[in-house]
């Protein structure tokens, strides 16, 4: 069936994962590009949806593109109807809708990707998790692409419901380079927080560069 | 004569302590003549919401089961209730998806959010918001009832002295229009529940 294909494009795709804190959502990304000619500043993993809302992909780049042109099409409209933010659940929901739509239409496949959705909302932190078939869960903590399996049996050893943001930035980075091939550095990964402030943001290379001397080697 | 006075209507809400309070008059009527005592023009939308309903009747049923659509969609989608002030803005946004073919009504949203904060906001036709702190009317008895509300008004009233105020109000203000009366309803809303009341009054 057409949805494994999708599967197979996401297990390809570039280690994405992302943890749930107690006060606040972190998701990274590493951001493998296939020339060292490429200029890496110019590519970007984590996006922002609407300002309390961000997320990462793993699979067919392109594929995102359209998701996230569409998804906050969506997050706009409800904040039109009600002038409120869309809560990350019905933003999960709508980004699902679409994907199950392009799994059931003709000329058109399943979109290669799998995201991770990470929001502030009314009921707190959320982390979701959306797969090509459109099936969506709500998880404290999970992976998606190239060695998702090893970074989720990492992180359910490491994860506590108490932890805090920055515990939790510390054990994604940690998870990521679990599996990392090569040196990692500020300008291959991606990091993307949301925090009691509901304001989503991604962490520039320097932020990230004091998070990764933070750990140390 | 205006579309808006075919039917007649006479609307308040007002703000106390922890509580809110939404009045109308029951006549409907064309033109000059009274056809019904009993008509509704307050809705109940949620636990926490009233939507009260001025203008041309028709418009108002119409209207009154949209927003309930509406409200209901978004209650089994979101599994909670719409807010107050959501609820005003979704009123907002149908009313004005209706700019050029207006329906003729005058709607006062009126609740308590989350923390018991009452909330009283009336639109126009189109859908421009009034929000307020303390009271509003509509309906053709705008004036009167604006007049005695703001007379008679005070802050913080408990539940029991602002139903004795709104009804008050109501009645006076109902006297100086013939396009309204005719029998009234009163809804108090606080955080422990909502009473309803039916009032005696002038049948003419």
């Amino acid at each position: 069936m057409q949805i494994e294909h999708a599967l197979r494009a996401v297990n390809k795709g570039g280690t994405a994962l992302g943890i749930k804190a107690s006060n606040g959502v972190v998701i990274v990304t590493e951001k493998k590009l296939p020339t060292p000619l490429i200029d890496e500043s110019s590519i970007e993993k984590i996006s922002v949806i609407t300002e309390t809302i961000g997320m990462v992909y793993a699979g067919v780049g392109p594929d995102f593109r359209l998701i996230l042109r569409k998804a906050r099409r969506q997050a706009e409209l409800y904040k039109l109807r009600y002038h409120e933010p869309i809560p990350v659940s019905q933003c999960a929901r709508e980004i699902a809708n679409i994907m199950q739509e392009y799994t059931q239409s003709g000329g058109v496949r399943p979109f290669g990707i799998s995201l991770l959705v990470a929001g502030y909302d009314h009921n707190g932190p959320q982390l979701y998790q959306v797969d090509p078939s459109g099936s969506f869960w709500a998880w404290k903590a999970s992976s998606i692409g190239k060695n998702s399996d090893n970074a989720k049996t990492f992180l359910e050893k490491r994860y506590s419901d108490s932890i805090s943001l920055e515990d939790a930035i510390n054990t994604a980075i940690l998870t990521l380079k679990e599996g990392f091939e090569g040196e990692m550095d500020e300008n291959n990964i991606e990091i993307g927080i949301v925090d009691e402030n509901k304001k989503f943001k991604c962490l520039k290379p320097s932020e990230i560069a004091d998070y990764l001397n933070e750990i140390g080697d | 004569m205006s579309i808006y006075e075919y039917n007649g209507s006479a609307l308040i809400a007002m703000a106390g302590k922890e509580c809110v309070a939404i009045a109308s008059d029951t006549r409907f009527g064309v033109r000059n003549q009274t056809v019904w005592r009993e008509a509704q023009k307050i809705f109940q939308i949620n636990n926490k919401t009233f939507l009260g309903l001025g203008g041309l009747n028709t418009d108002i049923w119409t209207l009154k089961e949209t927003f309930r659509f509406h409200h209901n969609l978004y209650a089994l989608r979101e599994e909670r209730d719409m807010s107050p002030k959501v609820f005003a803005n979704l009123v907002s946004h149908v009313l004005y998806s209706h700019r050029f073919g207006p329906y003729f009504v005058s709607p006062i949203v009126c609740g308590l959010d989350d923390d018991n904060v009452p909330f009283l906001c009336g639109t126009d036709e189109i859908g421009a918001q009034e929000i307020t702190h303390d009271f509003i009317a509509t309906g053709t008895a705008v004036e009167s009832l604006m007049g005695v509300c703001e007379t008679f008004y005070k802050e913080n009233l408990e539940p029991e002295d602002l139903f004795e105020t709104i009804s008050q109000c109501l009645l006076a203000g109902v006297d100086r229009d013939c396009l309204s009366g005719w029998g009234a309803v009163v809804h108090v809303l606080t955080k422990d529940g909502i009473t309803t009341r039916k009032l005696k009054m002038r049948q003419d």
